[in-house]
């Protein structure tokens, strides 16, 4: 019996020692970030609390000098353009491809397929030619194209959803006159809704924290999004760790609240998009 | 994931009835427009599929066979030069050992999960804390991670705080060798990606139907026992799924070591390289061989994975 009693202490001592390896560095940053500069100098070392708990300054500067207001709302622009947009793109090749039998259905099917195997790392040498072509280089444009027209996952999230949904309620507004738009905008999409609140949730949170497709398609000052204007800290602030600390805890917060908020379709959404 | 199989297996929904004007003895009217309406539906998503994915592998694959630098109008065939340049110029191979250190690290992680999630299966106790701590990493910014752990490397940051804390006086520059450097960044990556490989795992261990346990239990299973004949292979479906997810994810690491690093002290991923020789040194045709490269890497690894472990078990929802 006391050798189950060890191991069950072990096990516990291995969880306690996890959760400290996962939020210390976060804590830390965040004691950082409400520390003044003085403070910083004075080499009491990363752990001493902050003199003054409340002292915001660093948010200030972080904001007005790191533009970091401009940053969220650019964000907020390309996260509602892209995430609905994937929305009407994924339940409307969902629809096509599960509801209808039509000559290169089979083809359609494995290019989508296909496409999801497909790195987007690997091929952004050549994408960047082609949406230099179409002029949407060094513009809100490029992100909110690409994060559309690649995101394989919400197809397949689409895809396995309106198969549950019964072919009758088709059949039936197709008996009362509805045509193949209407059956779509009033019976299939109002049902996808589940389906749409997990693209919202892991597409929304993909797009909040990607770095590689501003950083590369939109290099404009103004043009930031939360990941390249923070990432822009490490110039000017360079060794002003106070500044960099809170900019880092500005661009968590969002994450931390919606993630308190919704833990449980967080975990679900995150489940399907990983598995297809 | 193979969509016809799938569909064969859904009793109930009858086949016919899907293709309205196909079983009706339709007006050759409604035919013409059952035909039509789909490709409606698919244009926008097709164009965008064909724009952004196929196109640019096309491209890629052509500019990779020539010298093009991405800007001037002129560029010449050169065959397979790039890809022997890739091959022969060993610093431009090099990078690939990088990629050892953060596949060590994913196996690493992938057992760290296992542990994690097999744990709080059978413990039930925080587990919603637990599984909220260990997961939400998984969910931050990537720069955000970067410069949390600049910080937590930094001379006299987190890591040499705690250490003196704990009684040991360190000098060591975490970052400062390849070797220190390329571990510490792999470490940021297990902390970063740990949690979604829990979640999955801790997903199809609670889908076993917890009777198979009682049953084991009555029968004098152990702890042991249970987790190598009931859990195992009940999460081998998501285990091969992980593995190949860490093995394409070692490849194409860019963004932690190019937020904390830049590449430098030896820490240069592929991907870094690759986007380094597309934008920096407009060298597009090389990049594009490397790039082409990568892919069939990637593309090979996924191959083999669905060779070995057939893919319709892959299903938590």
């Amino acid at each position: 019996m006391t050798r189950r009693a060890v191991a069950r202490a072990l096990v516990h001592l291995s969880l306690i020692t996890a959760a400290l390896v996962v939020l210390l560095p976060l804590a830390v940053v965040l004691l950082t970030s409400l520390k003044t500069s003085r403070e910083m100098a004075n080499g009491s070392g990363a752990l001493a609390l902050p003199d003054d708990p409340l002292n915001f300054a660093n948010y200030l500067t972080a904001f007005r000098d790191g533009q970091m207001l401009s940053a969220f709302a650019n964000t907020a622009v390309v996260l509602v353009v892209a995430v609905g947009g994937t929305i009407l793109i994924g339940s409307m090749t969902a629809y096509a491809v599960d509801r209808f039998r039509f000559r290169f259905r089979k083809l359609v099917v494995a290019l989508f397929l296909l496409a999801a195997l497909v790195p987007g790392v690997t091929t952004q040498v050549a994408t960047f030619q082609i949406v230099d072509s179409l002029g949407m280089f060094d513009s809100l444009w490029a992100p909110i194209a690409l994060y559309m027209g690649t995101d394989i996952v919400s197809i397949y999230i689409f895809l396995q959803f309106i198969r549950s949904i019964p072919v009758s309620l088709d059949e039936a507004a197709r008996l009362d006159g509805a045509n193949a738009f209407t059956v779509y905008r009033k019976v299939i999409l109002p049902l996808l809704k589940p389906a749409i609140a997990t693209v919202v949730i892991v597409k929304g949170i993909n797009v909040y924290n990607d770095f590689y497709i501003p950083f590369l398609y939109m290099p404009s000052e103004d043009l930031g999004v939360i990941s390249t204007s923070l990432f822009r800290f490490k110039g000017p602030f360079g060794a002003h760790w106070e500044t960099i600390s809170a900019g880092t805890i500005l661009v968590i917060l969002p994450t931390l609240i919606v993630f308190l908020f919704l833990q449980r379709f967080l975990y679900n959404g995150f489940m399907r998009g990983a598995t297809k | 994931m193979t969509d016809t199989t799938r569909k064969a297996a859904r009793p109930d929904v009858p086949a016919a009835p899907l293709a309205p004007g196909r079983t009706e003895p339709a007006a050759r009217r409604t035919r013409r427009r059952a035909r039509v309406t789909p490709w409606l539906f698919l244009a926008v998503p097709l164009a965008l599929l064909l724009t952004f994915t196929y196109a640019p592998i096309a491209n890629m694959v052509a500019y990779s066979f020539t010298d093009w630098d991405g800007v001037s109008p002129e560029l010449n065939w050169t065959g397979a030069e790039n890809y022997t340049e890739l091959l022969t110029r060993s610093e431009l191979f090099e990078v690939f050992l990088v990629s050892g250190y953060y596949l060590v690290a994913s196996v690493v992680q992938i057992v760290l999960a296992l542990y994690f999630a097999t744990v709080l299966s059978f413990d039930a106790r925080f587990r919603n804390f637990f599984k909220g701590v260990l997961f939400f990493p998984y969910l931050i910014n990537g720069v955000a991670i970067g410069f949390v752990f600049l910080y937590f490397f930094q001379d006299g940051g987190t890591l040499d705080s705690v250490l003196r804390l704990l009684g040991v006086e360190s000098d060591h520059a975490w970052l400062g060798t390849p070797f220190s450097a390329n571990t510490s960044l792999a470490g940021v990556s297990v902390w970063r990606y740990l949690g979604l490989n829990f979640v999955l795992f801790l997903g199809a261990i609670q889908s076993i139907p917890g009777e198979l346990y009682e049953a084991a239990e009555i029968d004098g299973a152990s702890r042991w026992q249970q987790f190598r004949y009931i859990i195992a292979p009940g999460i081998r479906p998501v285990l091969s799924l992980s593995v190949i997810l860490s093995v394409s994810g070692s490849l194409s690491v860019f963004e932690i070591p190019y937020i904390m690093t830049g590449g430098a002290t030896g820490t240069e991923t592929f991907v870094i390289q690759t986007v380094k020789l597309a934008f920096q040194f407009n060298k597009t045709g090389l990049a594009s061989a490397a790039a082409v490269v990568l892919l069939l890497i990637v593309l090979a690894v996924t191959w083999v994975q669905r060779r070995i472990v057939p893919d319709e078990k892959v299903d938590l929802v």
